[in-house]
């Protein structure tokens, strides 16, 4: 087992970061924490990286325990926290010559590791850290997280904030790293990533509310869902909710996700009743639950 | 019936020395419009945003914003728009009340004007427990949700919404969306930047940026049959990796 966090619980005053959290990760696994703002990802960082200690339970990384082997850890993982944590007064080069020389290597000798992601942010090694873009802070960020050959590499909301286009290309990155052995464990408030993960665990207000393979989770949906549409969206967002037999009513890129409370719904009924609200060009079909479905309907629980 | 337009941009350019941020682009947005404006970052949605905001003068280019032009009438502008951000929203140390009274007088609401619209905001957002509470203290959903009434406070003609759903949940970012969908049907417009690809679904219409230029216009649905995409995704991936 590469991670093994047993019952972990961590507390701030009354708040409840994390409540009683089980996870275990595979040697060489990609798992994603999946979560919102404030689900206790950050928390379960700390932990795991020996910055903070649990209130309750007990966890290990790479073989090491949290907290009697804290140092061995300490060398053997790579941690990019959430928010920028490099030095913006040094350069590229320099920042990541730091990095290596605290872990007692060089570039040189990890310059495989990092090529790929490297050479892409090269040409401005003598830029300053805090003059970069986004996109190469954190390509920068994930190097110096890498350079000392980590056995886990824990990602702290690695794509939170940026486009669409970086956000693909940074997790190819993390697939090619996964190749080559390395244990990732990432957190990301993207349910879209979810899918590019071997395993997930959906996390909301310090509780894991399901783990399983993407697919699996997907799978697991109790409800026929359908892909709803109308003339007017904000209408029939309005007729949904006041429908007696809805279950749920969600927004979902073009159209609204629906369930209906009963077991033998019948579509014909609900654009019956749609039309009678006065809703033109009423389209209904059926579709398949995503990863950010499941996650609503388990958070509404 | 004659469609009002709200904002009209006709060449708009912002150059930092050798550095063209925002290139020539022209676009109008219609009265109670969902307008979303995507781009991947360093695009230059932010500098263009800022110009229609009236906090930063074009280098060349034309726009007009509620009415009023960006080049003399920035103090205009401020009055008839809202603005909200996922960096700059509400003020964490004051309690919600407070920050409503803040902003409330900012916008030179009169006292009464304030209670009342107060009130109503913590009635309509279910705020009873928590309206002496500090903002520091809410969960980010609520934050922003709140931060978006109060944008509204002073009935704008257009709210301008940076990236206001970035990490939250995914039950409050669709309540958010509702509200936003509300405000539009009452009028408000709504110009919107956001990374998620779901959400540009929901506008009416939605711009791409890339490397300063507008390289697409027009409802989602179409930019999907034109770009053979069957989601705005992929139309993003298509156009910004290009």
């Amino acid at each position: 087992m590469s991670i093994r966090i047993d019952h972990i619980s961590k507390s701030y005053g009354k708040v409840n970061a994390l409540d009683d959290i089980s996870i275990q990760v595979d040697p060489g696994e990609l798992f994603g924490l999946i979560g919102p703002d404030g689900a206790g990802k950050t928390t379960l960082f700390r932990i795991l990286t020996t910055l903070l200690l649990p209130d309750h339970g007990s966890a290990s990384v790479a073989g090491y325990d949290i907290i009697a082997d804290f140092k061995a850890i300490r060398k053997q993982v790579g941690y990019m926290p959430g928010r920028f944590s490099l030095y913006q007064d040094l350069t590229v080069e320099e920042n990541l010559r730091f990095f290596a020389t605290i872990f007692g290597t060089t570039i040189a000798e990890n310059y495989d590791l990092i090529r790929d992601i490297y050479v892409q942010i090269e040409p401005f090694k003598n830029r300053r850290a805090g003059k970069l873009s986004g996109g190469m802070k954190q390509k920068l960020a994930l190097s110096c997280a890498l350079i000392h050959k980590p056995k886990v590499l824990f990602l702290d909301e690695p794509t939170t904030g940026v486009d669409p286009v970086s956000r693909k290309e940074f997790w190819e990155m993390l697939k090619r790293l996964q190749a080559k052995g390395i244990t990732i464990l990432v957190s990301t408030p993207y349910m879209d990533e979810a899918a590019l993960c071997d395993r997930i665990a959906l996390i909301q207000d310090g509780r894991i509310l399901e783990i399983d393979t993407p697919k699996a989770i997907v799978e697991h949906y109790p409800k026929p869902i359908f892909d709803v549409g109308a003339h007017n969206t904000y209408l029939l967002i309005e007729k949904l909710n006041a429908y007696v037999h809805k279950h749920s009513v969600f927004p979902f890129g073009e159209y609204i996700h629906y369930t209906d409370q009963r077991d033998g719904f019948d579509p014909l009924e609900l654009r019956a009743y749609l039309k009678n609200e006065g809703l033109q060009n009423i389209h209904i079909e059926r579709t398949k639950a995503t990863i950010e479905d499941t996650f609503m309907e388990l958070a509404k629980q | 019936m004659k469609e009002e337009t709200v904002i009209k941009v006709e060449g708009l350019t912002k150059v930092f020395g050798d550095f063209t941020a925002v290139n020539k682009i022209s676009f109008h947005v219609r009265k109670g419009e969902i307008f979303g404006f995507l781009g991947a970052n360093g695009a230059g949605k932010t500098t263009a945003m800022k110009m229609l905001i009236g906090i930063s003068s074009p280098s060349s280019g034309s726009a007009n914003v509620a009415g009023f032009d960006v080049y003399t009438q920035t103090e205009d502008i401020k009055k008839s728009i809202g603005y909200m951000s996922q960096k700059f929203a509400l003020y964490d140390d004051l309690t919600v009340k407070e920050n409503i009274r803040f902003f409330g007088g900012i916008y030179g609401l009169s006292k009464n004007r304030i209670s009342q619209k107060s009130n109503l905001l913590i009635e309509e957002l279910g705020l009873e427990k928590v309206a002496h509470s500090l903002v520091g203290s809410l969960p980010l959903g609520w934050k922003q949700k709140i931060a978006f009434s109060v944008s509204l406070l002073h009935d704008p003609k257009i709210v301008f919404l940076d990236e206001p759903t970035g990490g939250v949940d995914p039950i409050t970012r669709r309540q958010f969306w509702e509200m936003i969908y509300k405000a539009a049907n009452n009028g408000t417009t709504i110009f919107v930047t956001t990374h998620y690809m779901d959400e540009a679904e929901y506008c009416d219409r939605v711009s791409i940026m890339v490397d300063g230029n507008i390289e697409a216009l027009d409802t989602p649905k179409n930019l999907k049959t034109h770009f053979g995409s069957d989601s705005m995704n992929d139309v993003f991936l298509k156009l910004a990796r290009s």
